[in-house]
């Protein structure tokens, strides 16, 4: 038992030795994270629904090397950027900027919204026209309360 | 009456749009290049490493820069359109050969033949990259001036050639 309890301890003991840290993936954690945030603004052309920071396809390994070594070269976001548009197109970036060829793009689903107000307003106000529309005349009255009075189930007690 | 009418334009409209939308080729984006100057790199060639070779090498020839690859799977597919072109259509074919081994490469042409008037070696794939190439294979037509005209993404048709690059390559020869 003594035994069992001293290799326990001891198996203890060796894991509260520190793992040695991983090396770091870069040498410039901070360039590293830019370089990340950088690329999940960007759209990797080889699979065009992953941003450049998660994928994997070769192309996109290319660009985030190139990317690193502008960062390096003191390059800024908006150079970087300028650099892969003027290779890529606008295609490259996930917010296109606004022009005549992206106005629809952007302006459409506020378009779509006014329209869809606009129809529903229209209906709405048809509507009630409607309901306004169909008042009962005297003589319906007076016959709708004959026959509520003459349902033998209606009498009142 | 508009009760029926009103599906039937949404349906119409509908219609329309996927009349258009499944034929467009969302792979095949736009290239900012046409009608720019063609990027400028000195590459060393395939095979005489120890000459080079740049964009200013053509000044005042029509000709085809074709990227392609020994591990490219679809390069096999344009290839014998590419060998004919190089014997009959008289426009010299330049080979990029994008991120490739140099002994592969070479024996890629041995076995299947050899199209280009030249190929140079982009091993890192940092020229690729400046003519915006995303997937090899990928011909670009550029003019005597070194501008780019027209850009094939993937495999180079007969159709492609037939419509789009030969008028052109007529045009801008003329």
């Amino acid at each position: 038992m003594r035994h069992v309890l001293l290799a326990l301890l001891l198996a203890l003991a060796w894991a509260s030795v520190p793992a040695r840290e991983a090396p770091p993936a870069a040498a410039d954690p901070a360039l590293e994270a830019r370089l990340h945030k950088l690329s999940t603004e960007l759209r990797c052309l080889v699979c065009q629904n992953e941003t450049l920071a998660d994928s994997r396809a070769d192309l996109a390994n290319d660009l985030r090397r190139e990317i690193r070594d502008m960062m390096k070269a003191g390059k800024s976001d908006r150079e970087i950027t300028e650099f892969l548009v003027a290779r890529y197109g606008d295609f490259v970036l996930y917010r296109p900027p606004v022009k005549s060829t992206t106005l629809l793009l952007w302006g459409g689903p506020f378009a779509l919204l006014a329209l869809g107000i606009v129809i529903w307003f229209v209906l709405l106000r048809r509507r009630a026209r409607r309901v306004e529309a169909a008042p009962l005349t005297a003589e319906e009255q007076r016959l709708a309360a004959a026959l509520l009075d003459s349902d033998p189930a209606r009498k009142t007690p | 009456m508009t009760r029926f009418v009103i599906p039937l334009v949404v349906f119409a409209v509908l219609v329309g749009f996927l009349f258009v939308g499944l034929r467009l080729k969302p792979s095949e984006v736009p290239s900012p290049l046409i009608d720019k100057p063609a990027p400028a790199f000195q590459l060393t060639q395939l095979h005489k490493p120890g000459e080079r070779f740049g964009v200013t090498d053509m000044k005042g020839k029509v000709w085809l820069l074709n990227v392609w690859a020994s591990w490219c799977v679809s390069c096999r597919e344009e290839h014998p359109l590419l060998m004919e072109l190089a014997k009959e259509s008289g426009v010299p074919i330049v080979g990029l050969n994008y991120k490739d081994q140099r002994e592969n490469a070479v024996q890629w042409l041995a076995r299947f033949g050899n199209p280009y008037a030249l190929s140079v070696v982009d091993a890192e794939g940092r020229t690729g990259i400046d003519f915006g190439v995303y997937g090899v294979p990928e011909t670009f037509l550029i003019d005597r001036d070194g501008v780019i005209r027209y850009k094939q993404i993937g495999p180079l048709t007969r159709e492609a050639w037939q419509q789009h690059i030969l008028p052109l390559v007529k045009k801008l020869s003329a």
